[in-house]
């Protein structure tokens, strides 16, 4: 008894004596919601992975505070309990931060929350443009639909295609795409001949490729969520023959989305996506991303868009942290960030003082069979592109 | 015409898959009267072992597949023998719930832990890759296969259960357990088999439907509700039925995603609603019902 007793007093006067040199420091809590089980915890895992790689590099502390990320798992789209986690972290974790998300209503939810304890919100992922519209003090790290469609429209008008179908899954993010190609691509001269919306949850992709091949179209625009109604679309595209009889296929990045690659197979080889990170990214501090990533968890394959949204999110926090010296804040964390800009593994990125949304260069990609393994080789990139999907004073 | 043409061939594909794989559900909760919520972790499980089979081992797909009926075939015996055996003959039918949707979670959790959230895949062989031109419409080949032995296995289950001695004893099983074990049938032993019939079933519609409903650890939850649908619609331990009802709804999914897209599963529900309405015990008035 009288043993644990020194114990404890001499692991007092420790970490005293630790402490004694930082005198103010404090550890900073952000609060991480984001699906860690359930279908989507390859998501909650890319994020989680993420941070601790940024952390490996950065140390960390930030100007004398330790910052460290708590995780609550919210398995799937459910606003109500992503509300209810928030207000559990906001109330009796005392965190500072709240960030990732990974869908649009999730991340809507806690809109009335932040406003009220005036705490900033980093989206790891959710990619509806209206979403910043609805709180000053979310900030994104991650993409929108417009702002990969439209230059991707653009680029497939100037190939000289004029005639294209588009096919989305009938959701929030779906209908922003349909919306951003139409309008863009009209404008650009050339006709929608198509448009199908797709339910989320279908399983034989037939019928909508015969309706394809009967519009005539010389290629499509399609946009599913990543995961296994990609690859059911991306494989009835190349069965159903539309490959062969060669429609070219065009969408968002998601649909090649890195970890799917090996399962999608010869199927995707060919497909031009346009989106704002390829894991064959080349650049040194990509390079060195992923490195630090193998080191750590032994591989990085499943390294994709939502791992650089986590990485870039975490150090937009780290920066908050520094500019509020500590302190809860939210109206100065997020003005502290407005205008940022750094390099991060995607590319040269910047915060859109307006929009809250990052700014950043949107790479054409072409999926190829390279070295014996499938990747999204960048061709081409769209230097500042803005979430043209933003409506102020909304 | 043409269009009329292709509707019906892609709604055939996709209802013989939809056939394949309820099938064995149907003979479960018809012959055995077991409401097996746990038949599509059953159909996901042989999946991952073919694809194990295939991309671990390299495997051929052939192989795989005989391989992934025995393996499931074997694995789910233990539990017809320790769980399945108490509830045969729906004296409690939230009990056959209960258990059979717990064993759906547990089996859910293993595969998650055992080979993670990621899709998985079964690569096909050569010889089921490229399209096959039925008149103006083509198909992948790997659907006109899977339709030969959707035709057969319903031509198999017809013969086994209606013109062999197995059949005949089962149906007695079924319909009268006491009088047929007086009559010296043993019908515990029938039971196993037909469970193994069951299961066996599930595993070969887990396989060859991989490439429409790709396996994900999630995959025993997310499709139950169609086989269920497609049992109902069918009649429980009808096979005819069940063929009947797969195709039927087959064709009204293909065909309302080909007019009216938009309206998503509409037509789907639609079309089980209304034919349920008019057969409330499906197509052909099942024998166990």
């Amino acid at each position: 008894m009288s043993g644990t007793f020194r114990k404890a007093l001499l692991g007092t006067a420790f970490l005293c004596a630790l402490n004694a040199g930082s005198a103010w420091a404090d550890t900073i809590k952000v609060g991480v919601i984001a699906p860690f089980s359930g279908p989507f915890a390859t998501v909650g895992q890319t994020f989680k992975q993420a941070i601790e790689v940024y952390q490996a590099q950065h140390g960390k502390t930030v100007a004398g505070n330790t910052v460290e990320f708590v995780y609550k798992d919210l398995d799937q789209a459910n606003p109500a309990q992503s509300k209810a986690l928030a207000q559990e972290l906001v109330v009796k974790e005392k965190v500072g931060y709240l960030a990732g998300f990974f869908f649009t209503p999730d991340a809507l939810a806690v809109a009335p929350l932040i406003d009220e304890a005036n705490i900033p919100c980093v989206i790891f992922n959710a990619a509806t443009s209206a979403i910043t519209e609805k709180s000053p003090r979310y900030v994104r790290t991650s993409f929108t639909l417009w702002q990969n469609t439209v230059p991707l429209a653009e680029h497939v008008a100037k190939q000289g295609i004029r005639k294209v179908a588009t096919a989305v899954s009938d959701y929030g993010p779906g209908i922003d795409g349909e919306t951003a190609f139409k309008q863009t691509f009209e404008k650009s001269g050339g006709k929608v001949v198509d448009s199908i919306r797709m339910p989320l949850k279908s399983t034989d992709f037939a019928p909508f490729m015969q309706r394809i091949k009967d519009s005539g179209a010389e290629a499509i625009y399609a946009f599913l969520p990543a995961g296994p109604t990609t690859l059911g679309f991306a494989r009835a595209f190349s069965d159903t023959g539309l490959k062969a009889a060669g429609i070219r296929f065009f969408g968002p990045g998601d649909i090649t989305q890195e970890p799917d690659l090996p399962v999608l197979g010869d199927a995707a080889v060919g497909i031009t996506t346009t989106f704002n990170y390829s894991q064959a990214h080349d650049s040194d501090l990509n390079r060195q991303f992923l490195a630090k990533h193998k080191e750590l968890f032994g591989s990085s394959d499943i390294v994709t868009f939502t791992s650089v949204g986590a990485y870039d999110g975490a150090h937009v926090i780290y920066r908050m942290v520094e500019a509020t010296g500590g302190k809860s804040d939210g109206a100065k964390a997020v003005a502290a960030v407005k205008g940022m800009a750094w390099e991060s593994p995607r590319g040269p990125v910047r915060i859109d003082p307006e929009s809250r949304h990052v700014t950043q260069t949107i790479y054409l990609r072409v999926t190829e069979r390279k070295d014996g393994r499938l990747q999204n080789t960048e061709v081409a990139g769209f230097p500042d592109q803005p979430d043209y999907g933003f409506k102020a004073g909304k | 015409m043409e269009t009329l043409f292709g509707i019906v061939v892609d709604g055939v594909a996709y209802g013989m898959i939809l056939f394949i794989i309820s099938v064995g559900l149907s003979v479960t909760l018809g012959l055995m009267r077991v409401v097996n919520l746990a038949h599509g972790a059953f159909a996901m499980v042989a999946g991952y072992v073919a694809s194990y089979a295939a991309q671990g081992l390299g495997l051929p797909y052939a192989v795989g597949l005989v391989a992934a009926i025995l393996f499931t075939v074997l694995a789910t015996l233990p539990l017809e023998k320790l769980l399945y055996r108490r509830i045969y003959g729906s004296a409690n039918e939230l009990a056959q719930v209960l258990l059979t949707i717990g064993l759906t979670f547990v089996i859910v959790a293993g595969i998650n832990y055992l080979f993670g959230p990621t899709l998985k895949r079964i690569p096909l062989p050569d010889a089921l890759l490229g399209t096959v031109a039925i008149g103006p419409k083509s198909i992948p080949v790997h659907r006109a296969f899977v339709i030969a032995l959707g035709a057969a296995t319903v031509l198999g289950l017809w013969w086994l259960l209606e013109r062999t001695d197995f059949g005949i004893k089962l149906r007695a099983a079924v319909d009268d357990p006491n009088m047929a074990a007086a009559l010296g049938i043993r019908t515990e032993r029938l039971y196993t088999a037909t469970f193994a019939l069951g299961t066996g079933l599930a595993a070969l519609g887990g396989v060859l439907g991989a490439e429409l409903l790709p396996l994900e650890p999630y995959y025993a939850i997310r499709y139950i509700v169609l086989f269920l649908a497609v049992v109902a619609v069918g009649g429980a331990g009808n096979i005819l039925g069940s063929a009947a009802a797969a195709l039927a709804l087959g064709i009204v999914d293909t065909a309302g995603k080909y007019l009216i897209p938009s309206f998503g599963e509409f037509f789907f529900y639609a079309a089980l609603i209304l034919i349920l309405f008019r057969w409330p015990h499906g197509f052909f008035q099942g024998r166990a019902a």
